[in-house]
């Protein structure tokens, strides 16, 4: 297990630095610099902005001085919000993103094991049609099309939820966010629980176990649903990242003031430092949580560690 | 084996099932309708009449999506959507088309140390938030067309680059593979004439689902305004838009969503299905 645990540990890293290296190419490749929409400035002012950004340094200073930075918690300059820095503007919008975020994620899986495991139970009838058929419905829209017709049928028709965040109660305006966010992830995680759950029902030690006289309830307990729930564990790598960037369009739509919103305000007004900050931030916390489903999966499965 | 005889399934299961048949009947006259674009309205969807802001759907002078805040006719603005949309995803997934299977049937076919580094790296690409590296890329360079085919096309391939590495190991031990490098063909020689042309019935499966995530991501950076810029526009550029006036033109929002997802959900049916169909290993 430790040997599995510092090769896992190992792979990130260099995962982690790849992503951080093509953002950072991709952002300094841009054609033009972040100043050429000011007015003309003498060539010696030009300079001086320059040296001050650390832009007149070649490619390879300013990516190991990025990274320096990075490792002391500093993204940089922002070129838009002049008075504050990449850093701050993030510290201070995440905690309302990663409440957002996680509230979706516990929705979904609680939901989504749930209708997973009642529609393998009932496989073939029509609970379980409607369980796929609306897990089917909810992969196939996305969220920038939910969210607003949520908005509009439930805020703007019927009334009964605000419509935007600023100017609203506090527990109330979470909800429609939050549902909205969680839905496809609620289908996809439905989908895949059913069918390992039909799986596992099928398999020899249920047999055998069922063989034994146990009622169905305590076969899930405690034989089923652990391996039942081993693929949904390698589902959390992406769904997570599914939710970070539904949560861009779900803080547009709803004016949610967190990290999504500050992505797409930077990325339409070419603020090269925020945009570039986020998606390492992102990036991070997205392999960061990779690593540790793998370690659970390995602790969960000793087949995973021994290969 | 010839190329054709892998889709003999495909064919059986899509007359086995009524709604499977409805999917492609739909998706058949997207892809008709795609072709022609605006040409099949009688308006054009540019000239803007600011005495009919915001109209409801109408009969009259055949508008009947109604028109959106400039009195631009929004059926003719739909068509222009679903062809912009198709034509983005249809190519990105040539793109991600490419690289998967080149990818994939190199991994597959050459196995061992090599097959195991590539596809760990294909994991590990897996869960990263790519969305956020495709939005920095839109930021970085000029919004063009092409960069948002290459791309969505270059997020796309790692499910087939899995499904085609699958099919490679199964069919590198056959005959015929023996046969020709016997012969003294070469491995690249015996991965484009022998390995690939197996592939094509997968491929093609794979396609039906690579197409919807495209268009959806494609529908994705329009949505935020980073995609298709006006005077062109997309279903996502379109739903858009229709959120700023839901309140005023439901219309501007309804119409354009229901399109999309109707589209994507017969896409996401279809090949969900048919991926029982080739693949029943791998059925959810």
């Amino acid at each position: 297990m430790l040997r599995y645990a510092y090769l896992r540990i190992l792979g990130a890293i260099p995962t982690l630095l790849l992503v951080i290296a093509i953002a950072f190419l991709m952002v300094h490749s841009a054609p033009g610099g972040p100043f050429d929409a000011a007015r003309v400035l003498p060539p010696e002012i030009e300079r001086n902005i320059e040296r001050a950004y650390h832009l007149d340094d070649t490619l390879f200073e300013q990516f190991t001085s990025y990274l320096q930075g990075l490792w002391h918690g500093d993204l940089g300059p922002s070129y838009r919000y002049r008075d504050s820095t990449v850093s701050e503007l993030i510290a201070g919008a995440l905690p309302l993103s990663m409440k957002l975020g996680a509230l979706a994620m516990l929705l979904a899986v609680v939901a989504g094991v749930s209708a997973g495991i009642i529609a393998a139970l009932r496989k073939n009838t029509i609970i379980d049609r409607m369980v796929t058929g609306v897990a089917m419905v909810g992969i196939s829209i996305p969220i920038f099309v939910i969210a607003p017709l949520m908005v509009l049928v439930f805020a703007v028709t019927l009334g009964w939820l605000p419509a935007s965040w600023a100017g609203s109660g506090s527990s109330d305006r979470l909800l429609m966010p939050v549902i909205a966010l969680a839905l496809p992830q609620i289908a996809y995680i439905a989908r895949l629980t059913r069918a390992s759950m039909i799986n596992i029902m099928s398999s020899d030690f249920v047999r055998t176990a069922r063989a034994q006289g146990l009622c169905t309830m305590s076969i899930i307990r405690y034989h089923a649903i652990k391996p039942a729930m081993l693929p949904l564990l390698s589902y959390m790598g992406p769904a997570v990242a599914g939710i970070l960037t539904g949560s861009v369009v779900v803080e547009e739509v709803f004016g949610i003031p967190g990290v999504g919103q500050f992505f797409i305000r930077g990325a339409l007004n070419r603020d090269y430092t925020l945009v570039l900050g986020i998606t390492v931030v992102y990036a991070a916390l997205v392999i960061f949580l990779n690593l540790v489903v793998d370690l659970l999966y390995g602790y969960l499965d000793p087949r995973i560690r021994d290969r | 084996m010839s190329a054709f005889s892998a889709l003999r399934p495909v064919a059986r299961y899509i007359r086995a099932s009524r709604m499977v048949a409805i999917c492609v009947l739909f998706l058949l006259l997207v892809a008709l309708v795609a072709l022609a674009g605006p040409l099949l309205s009688p308006n054009d969807y540019i000239s803007t009449d600011f005495d009919n802001r915001f109209g409801a759907p109408t009969m009259q002078g055949m508008q009947f999506f109604g028109t959106d805040e400039f009195g631009r006719d929004l059926f003719s603005r739909t068509l222009l959507g679903i062809q912009v949309t198709l034509f983005v995803a249809v190519i990105a997934s040539i793109v991600s088309l490419g690289i998967g299977v080149i990818y994939g049937a190199t991994a597959g076919f050459i196995g061992g140390k090599v097959d195991a580094v590539m596809m760990r790296a294909v994991d590990a690409l897996y869960a990263l938030p790519f969305v956020f590296l495709v939005i920095l890329l839109m930021v970085a360079f000029e919004r063009n067309f092409l960069l948002i085919f290459v791309a969505i096309g270059a997020i796309n391939w790692l499910d087939m680059a899995r499904i085609v590495r699958g099919q490679t190991i199964s069919l590198k031990h056959r005959e015929f593979v023996d046969a020709a490098r016997l012969i003294g063909v070469s491995t690249p020689g015996i991965i484009w004439r022998h390995i690939t042309p197996n592939l094509f019935g997968v491929v093609v499966v794979y396609m039906t689902l690579t197409i919807p995530q495209a268009i959806l991501v494609e529908s994705f950076l329009s949505f935020l305004g980073l995609g298709v810029q006006e005077p062109q526009t997309s279903l996502g550029a379109l739903v858009n838009s229709g959120i700023t006036h839901m309140g005023r033109a439901p219309w501007l929002l309804i119409i354009p969503a229901s399109v999309l997802a109707f589209i994507l959900f017969c896409f996401n049916f279809l090949g969900d299905g048919l991926r029982d169909v080739v693949d029943p290993k791998n059925k959810t």
